[in-house]
């Protein structure tokens, strides 16, 4: 019981809920916002894994950090255009599209990083984004190591949580755009284009995902690996009902899971020799369904989520 | 101003033509990562070709690597006929091996012809609790069953390795995590002296006759088409829609279990957690591709395992990386979902349409 406290008190812990929050905010917005406009992304799993190699890559093959990065939200956005193409104008259906975007996306990496490189044993590495040193407050107890000492993807992070939550709920986009995804024809009516709205709501949140893949081998790691993504993708699905769709919520739901999984890595060398380890592996998932089934009951879902909607027909 | 209009009716030479022309259009489309790959494609399609089709052994080789896709075809195709989105047959496939394994080496020591069925039967079970779970998640709590298999196939995994590294160990292992093989007379026998190919085939093949048969024609089929065209509808009919959930639930886990007992008893003979390369997920391919139809799974499966095991001894043989086979099999899916528009809609100018309404 002392051992717990002193986990939950130390800064090292909470500095970790927030590193492996990270990903999972840019992953959340970019579903949130897919969601609000009314399209399910189920491509996220691959779309994290495409924003993972391609801002390696780009490092790697020379460019700064910031260049990756950038291209990292390119490919995403490309693959959020794919999905936006079959689920919108074609209005096919958005768990297959989505999952078929996941499986084309990692397919696409896969084969990439192959063929770049033929034959590694051990993967190359980058330098990745350091922790920001500001002065004066990466000095501060308790709240330098965990706010200020993070790198710059995290603050990104961070602020594409404000601004989510700002163009959301304070502009006239964000208006349109919540109104796309509950009541299509009000839109179309009022002379917005129903379909302009999706596409961009889809490749803007398509964007963010890749994001939180870049932060994974940009930040969190210095290599790409197969299979590094490992469901991180699906758990962004599952908090984004957790959050009923709200920025805020979400940023919440998304350090709620990063705190869980810091606390279950310090268990697991406290109490290695007693359970397995592998049931603290297990403990993340586990705890993203149950946030499903208590969110789920009262999920305010988007009106029209995954309801396909044609120009002229009621 | 164009406009899209749905089709009065679908025709028979789109639900055939659509899958055909998705699967070559994804092979055409390889040529471009082979060209980017630096290989010749006229040569890396010959050698794909080759690969499946070059010997008696790589046609076995491709019949063996089919089976366990029919059975993971069968799941989603079933599933997805009433809607219900089973994306966990990974999962299950592991649970219904792990059923084949702690049943098969020795639990039971049952000689003769017993222990078969028994794993079979078990294996399956295995796998319809896996989907029985989060369809009851679905039907009590509203909680949505893509989410909740998706992440149950991480945490089954998970599992596995950790039965591997406990109570399924082998304990003339030295250690490596992995399972005591299954008993000779709980083996699937093969087909054919020498080859790999074993008789879990004839079992996917009869499964998916009597899935079709059912389907079509039967009660229980019926209501599961009523249930997945328009549940709300087939409710105020009289069916009840939760129990036919769970019916097909049992049934779709059932058969990806079956894949995993087949993958064990059939072909590998123990239980590791690299198992499986993704069969339950390219089961959901090999069902869309299929139309959802059980007998076109069949087909469908032999198509996907041809491309993955051509494209493995094409990268043998040209070291092109044989990831090649997950992007044609992935496009193939994209193709056969933009095919399955064009069958169901077609596309008009909105002035004459508007003049015969």
């Amino acid at each position: 019981m002392m051992d717990l406290l002193n986990i939950l008190l130390s800064e090292s812990f909470w500095a970790a809920s927030l590193r492996i929050a990270t990903p999972l905010i840019f992953g959340v917005l970019g579903a949130l916002i897919c969601e609000r406009s009314g399209v399910l992304n189920l491509g996220i799993e691959g779309i994290f894994v495409v924003g993972a190699m391609c801002g390696w890559m780009t490092v790697w093959l020379g460019s700064g950090l910031w260049g990756g990065v950038l291209v990292a939200a390119c490919a995403g956005a490309l693959f959020g255009l794919l999905h936006a193409i079959l689920t919108v104008p074609l209005g096919l259906s958005q768990h297959v599209s989505g999952l078929g975007i996941t499986l084309f996306a990692t397919s696409v990496s896969y084969f990439t990083y192959r063929t770049a490189l033929p034959n590694v044993s051990s993967p190359p590495r980058i330098e990745p984004f350091q922790a920001l040193d500001i002065p004066v407050l990466s000095d501060l107890p308790f709240l330098g190591p965990v706010l200020f000492q993070q790198t710059a993807l995290t603050w990104l992070a961070l602020l594409m949580v404000l601004l989510v939550w700002y163009v959301l709920q304070r502009t006239a986009l964000g208006v349109a755009i919540k109104a796309v995804g509950d009541n299509p024809d009000s839109v179309d009516a009022q002379g917005l284009s129903v379909y302009g709205l999706r596409i961009g709501a889809i490749v803007a949140g398509s964007a963010l995902m890749a994001l939180g893949g870049a932060f994974l081998t940009m930040s969190a790691f210095d290599a790409f690996f197969f299979g590094m993504v490992n469901g991180r993708g699906w758990v962004c699905i599952a908090l984004v009902i957790f959050a009923s769709w709200r920025p805020g919520k979400a940023l919440f739901g998304a350090l709620l899971f990063g705190a869980f999984d810091a606390l279950q890595v310090r268990l697991q060398t406290e109490m290695g020799a007693l359970v397995p380890g592998q049931i603290f592996l297990m403990a993340p998932y586990i705890l993203s369904i149950i946030a499903l089934v208590i969110a789920a009951r009262s999920a305010d879902y988007p009106r029209a989520l995954l309801t396909p909607w044609f120009k002229g027909q009621r | 101003m164009i406009r899209i209009e749905p089709r009065e009716a679908t025709s028979r030479t789109f639900s055939v033509g659509v899958p055909v022309l998705s699967a070559l259009i994804s092979l055409a489309f390889a040529a471009i990562p082979l060209l980017a790959a630096g290989a010749n494609p006229i040569t890396a399609y010959g050698e794909m070709f080759k690969g499946v089709f070059g010997s008696v052994f790589a046609v076995t080789e491709m019949l063996t690597r089919a089976t366990p896709l029919i059975f993971t075809g069968l799941a989603a195709a079933l599933a997805f006929r009433a809607k219900l989105w089973n994306i966990g047959g990974e999962g299950q496939l592991y649970l219904g091996a792990m059923a084949a394994v702690a049943i098969g080496s020795g639990l039971l020591d049952i000689s003769g012809i017993l222990l078969i069925p028994i794993i079979i039967v078990l294996g399956a079970a295995a796998g319809a609790a896996g989907m029985a779970a989060p369809t009851y998640l679905k039907v009590r709590f509203g909680a949505d069953e893509v989410v909740t298999t998706l992440l149950l196939n991480f945490i089954i995994l998970i599992f596995v390795q950790m039965m591997l590294e406990g109570p399924l160990q082998d304990p003339m292992g030295l250690g490596w995590p992995q399972s005591a093989p299954v008993l000779d007379q709980g083996m699937l026998p093969p087909l054919m002296d020498r080859m790999r190919v074993h008789s879990g085939l004839i079992l996917a093949l009869v499964l998916a006759g009597l899935a079709q048969f059912m389907l079509a024609r039967s009660v229980w089929g019926f209501k599961l088409r009523a249930v997945g065209e328009n549940a709300a509808a087939a409710r105020h009919a009289g069916i009840n829609v939760n129990r036919s959930l769970f019916g097909v639930a049992l049934i779709s886990g059932g058969f990806a279990g079956l894949a995993g007992v087949s993958e064990v008893a059939g072909l590998k003979g123990y239980l590791t957690a690299d198992l499986s390369p993704g069969f339950g997920y390219t089961g959901i391919v090999v069902a869309m591709l299929a139309g959802l139809s059980p007998i076109g799974v069949v087909i469908a499966a032999l198509f996907i395992a041809s491309v993955f095991v051509g494209a493995d001894g094409m990268s043998r043989a040209m070291g092109v990386s044989s990831f090649l086979a997950d992007l044609v099999v992935s496009v193939s899916l994209l193709c056969v979902l933009v095919g399955g528009f064009i069958a169901k809609y077609r596309i008009v100018r909105s002035g004459k349409a508007g003049a015969t309404t």
